[in-house]
């Protein structure tokens, strides 16, 4: 399948639908800060992976795809729950691309300044990302 | 201050909008599978690790960024888990992938005894 943009996408979206996710994820930062600065960085770190907006963001792919079928004139119920299946291993390839963000701030950062850090942090983050969707696509 | 009330808000507010942001990536980039990966952006990350180095410095960061290392690959294997699932017997993508976030839970305090922990 081809790469593209489809910006008609964006109509799906209800402004409840934008401010559900500024919300969790504004209350994830925060609880990741306050739980960094209770039990040190060590213990905090892993928050800064922590799939807070991973269930809302699917159930908002899968009440889309049904809104469309029913559009219509279809029960997607079982087609949108698959749409959000493939979104769950898109996420899952994504996680293997934040690894690496992290592994290159891990690295970097003591040595680097912060910017050159988050930099090559976020060039390592979308070549992985994009390399394992690349390859899981050709297997 | 880290942590304190203001800083928490400017936090609140980058966080958001650092969401807000990913998942309009992620809603526009098709196939689905290709927006998916911004469903894994390193969103927290992102919006607080200017703040965080700014006043803890950058040593801080960096170990926050190894148990980072364990975060993330727990969230892969929890949405492979979600991905299977939802495949295999299609529930609501909101019950599953809120019922198998223990699964998240699970494997990232697993790796943190056992390789981070001191």
């Amino acid at each position: 399948m081809l790469i593209g943009i489809n910006v008609a996408k964006l109509r799906e979206g209800k402004p409840s639908e934008y401010l559900t996710r500024f919300l969790f994820g504004g209350i994830v930062t925060v609880l990741a800060t306050l739980i960094a600065r209770h039990y040190g960085p060590i213990l905090g770190g892993l928050f800064m992976a922590f799939p807070g907006i991973f269930a809302p963001g699917l159930s908002m792919t899968e009440t889309h795809a049904i809104e469309r079928k029913a559009a219509a004139g279809a029960n997607g119920i079982l087609f949108a729950r698959a749409e959000a299946s493939v979104e769950a291993a898109g996420a899952s390839i994504g996680a293997l691309g934040m690894a690496a963000f992290a592994l290159v701030l891990w690295k970097f950062l003591p040595t680097h300044t912060l910017t050159l850090a988050l930099t090559l942090a976020g060039a390592a983050w979308l070549a992985v990302s994009v390399l394992f969707w690349w390859l899981r696509k050709r297997i | 201050m880290h942590g304190s009330m203001p800083d928490l808000i400017a936090r609140f507010l980058i966080g958001g909008s650092v969401v807000i942001l990913f998942s309009i990536l992620g809603d526009v980039f098709k196939p689905k599978s290709l927006g998916g990966i911004f469903a894994a952006a390193p969103t927290i990350a992102l919006a607080s690790i200017s703040l965080t180095a700014h006043q803890q410095g950058n040593a801080y960061v960096s170990l926050e960024a190894r148990s980072m290392i364990a975060g993330a690959l727990a969230f892969f294997l929890y949405a492979c888990v979600v991905s299977f699932i939802l495949m295999r017997y299609r529930p609501r993508s909101l019950v599953a992938a809120g019922a198998l976030s223990p699964i998240w839970f699970a494997v990232a305090f697993t790796l943190w005894a056992l390789l981070l922990r001191k």
